[in-house]
């Protein structure tokens, strides 16, 4: 190794600290020098919490070695992580947002008792039934009336949406989070979309066109790229 | 070669035995030849509401364990030639019914009759499974109430996993001031949810409940509502494009005024 190259640069921003890393070196040089700038104090200032962004360039790191970066950044006070970014995913990894950005189309009536889990999106022409459920693992989209229970997000996505034509949901779920109708008959709307809004756990439902322009990326393969 | 048409709903207490009597009453009629099955082994009344209990010698039972002969266990209508009942057993258990011994009485039956109705027990268990084994198509019977139209929905939901026809649905027990009130679900609605094709309305009537006492199917009556509501129904079975009774679609202006306005919150 030579000793004064500096693997690690550190630059400052009004959002904290990105961390670029290079991306040519042993990955065990890097946690080495991870550890020995992060223990240098002077780095930190005062006791406000600061985000560290990791910047792995094409450094494929493994998802142990991706936790033990961010347990070392952890480890020293004031410091939370943030993202740790990488420009490579195995294949196996790709396969799996494929899998998980497909849109599947279904024409069909979801009848009470019947129950659709997809992964991905889900597109369903036809009707959601008083009793009928649809899953998703990412956004729900019916063109038809949605009567039974819609939970997108499946797997913990809090970005998804649920979107009907008509939408007089018995409940709706997008990842926990968890609403239901009011117990008064309530009429149902048309053309509307449900979805969490940032650090919130309240489903909220608003016009679809609202909708649309708080989640540009509302493909989920886009919506992986960014949030990992 | 006949076809076999079973009648269900899923929930209890809706119609089926009523709408069973009453359409084969109806077409035979018109001159078909019908076979009406009871398979709610236990809880038979197919033949109370025909005014047959008394003529019951064999039963569906019997004719399953082949002690008897599938003919000689059919009931022969008072009124009609052309008509018969297989009644169910009152005292067996319904796991000596199965869907095979179904199918095998059901193709028998259909060599002579053009049509046979098979009356479904309340449920989606055996007695459901062994009821639709034999059957070519389904009619679905519902009441204008929420639960009951949650269950035809389960039902139609089974039944579009057998190999027979999209199900028809019979709405029964309608209440016209309830639903102009509001206060029901009007037929519109409930097709909407249901998106299966409407065969017929049968108002709630009490001549349905007086017919049933005394043996003799309200479409016997030559013009109650209800017997023209069943009568229809026979001929939209025999092909003919009969348009729905006035009474029978009638909707509240006011639930379309609601309607209207009621779209945004
Ligand atoms: N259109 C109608 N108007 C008034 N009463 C009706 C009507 N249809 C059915 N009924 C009454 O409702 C009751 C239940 O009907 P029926 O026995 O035909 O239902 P079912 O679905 O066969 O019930 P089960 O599930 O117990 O077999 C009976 O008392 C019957 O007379
Ligand atoms: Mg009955």
């Amino acid at each position: 190794m030579i000793a004064n190259q500096q693997l690690i640069t550190v630059k400052g921003t009004r959002d904290g600290l990105i961390l670029k890393v290079d991306d040519h070196c042993a990955y065990q040089d890097v946690l080495n020098e991870l550890k020995e700038k992060l223990s240098v104090n002077d780095l930190i200032e005062d006791d406000r919490l600061i985000t560290v962004n990791l910047q792995l360039g094409n450094r494929y790191v493994t998802r142990e070695q991706k936790d033990e970066l961010k347990e070392v950044v952890r480890k020293s006070q004031n410091l939370v992580v943030g993202k740790v970014e990488s420009n490579v995913i195995t294949k196996e990894e790709a396969a799996d947002w494929k899998k998980h950005a497909q849109v599947k189309p279904l024409v069909k009536v979801v009848r009470s008792g019947q129950v659709i889990n997809v992964e991905g999106d889900l597109l369903l022409i036809g009707d959601v039934n008083p009793g009928g459920k649809i899953m998703a693992s990412g956004n729900i989209f019916v063109m038809g009336s949605l009567r039974g229970i819609a939970h997108a997000g499946m797997e913990g996505d809090s970005h998804a949406v649920i979107a009907a034509s008509f939408m007089q949901p018995t409940q709706l779920r997008i990842g926990d989070a968890i609403s239901r109708a009011p117990d008064q008959d309530a009429e149902g709307v048309y053309m509307e979309c449900g979805y969490l809004e940032k650090g919130k756990d309240k489903i909220l439902i608003d016009r679809l066109q609202e909708v649309i322009k708080k989640r540009p990326d509302i493909s989920s393969f886009e919506r992986r790229m960014f949030n990992g | 070669m006949g076809e076999a048409i079973v009648v269900t709903s899923g929930k209890g207490g809706v119609g089926k035995t009523t709408t069973t009597a009453n359409i084969g009453t109806a077409l035979a009629l018109l001159g078909k030849k019908v076979c009406l099955i009871d398979t709610d082994i236990g809880l038979r009344n197919l033949d109370v509401v025909m005014g047959l209990e008394n003529r019951i010698i064999f039963d569906l039972v019997d004719v399953v364990q082949e002690r008897v002969k599938t003919r000689q266990a059919l009931v022969p209508d008072k009124r009609f030639d052309c008509l018969q009942l297989l009644p169910a057993a009152q005292t067996s258990d319904k796991s000596e019914v199965t869907p095979e011994a179904m199918k095998r009485i059901v193709a028998e039956l259909k060599q002579e009759f053009d049509y046979i109705l098979i009356d479904c027990p309340a449920g989606i268990e055996q007695g459901y499974k062994n009821a639709v084994a034999g059957a070519d198509k389904a009619i679905v019977v519902t009441n204008p109430e929420k639960s009951s139209v949650r269950d035809a929905d389960r039902i139609i939901g089974l039944l579009e996993q057998e190999d027979i026809e999209p199900p028809k649905l019979i709405v029964n027990r309608i209440r016209h001031h309830m639903v102009e009130s509001g206060d029901m679900l009007d037929v519109d609605e409930i097709v909407s949810v249901l998106s299966i094709d409407l065969l017929g309305v049968v108002a709630d009537d009490d001549e349905v409940i007086k017919a049933s006492n005394s043996g003799e199917p309200v479409a016997l009556h030559p013009n109650t509502k209800s017997s023209l509501a069943y009568r229809n129904i026979a001929r939209r079975i025999l092909g003919e494009s009969v348009p729905l009774l006035s009474f029978e679609e009638k909707k509240g202006f006011m639930t379309k005024v609601k309607k209207f306005f009621g779209m945004r919150p």
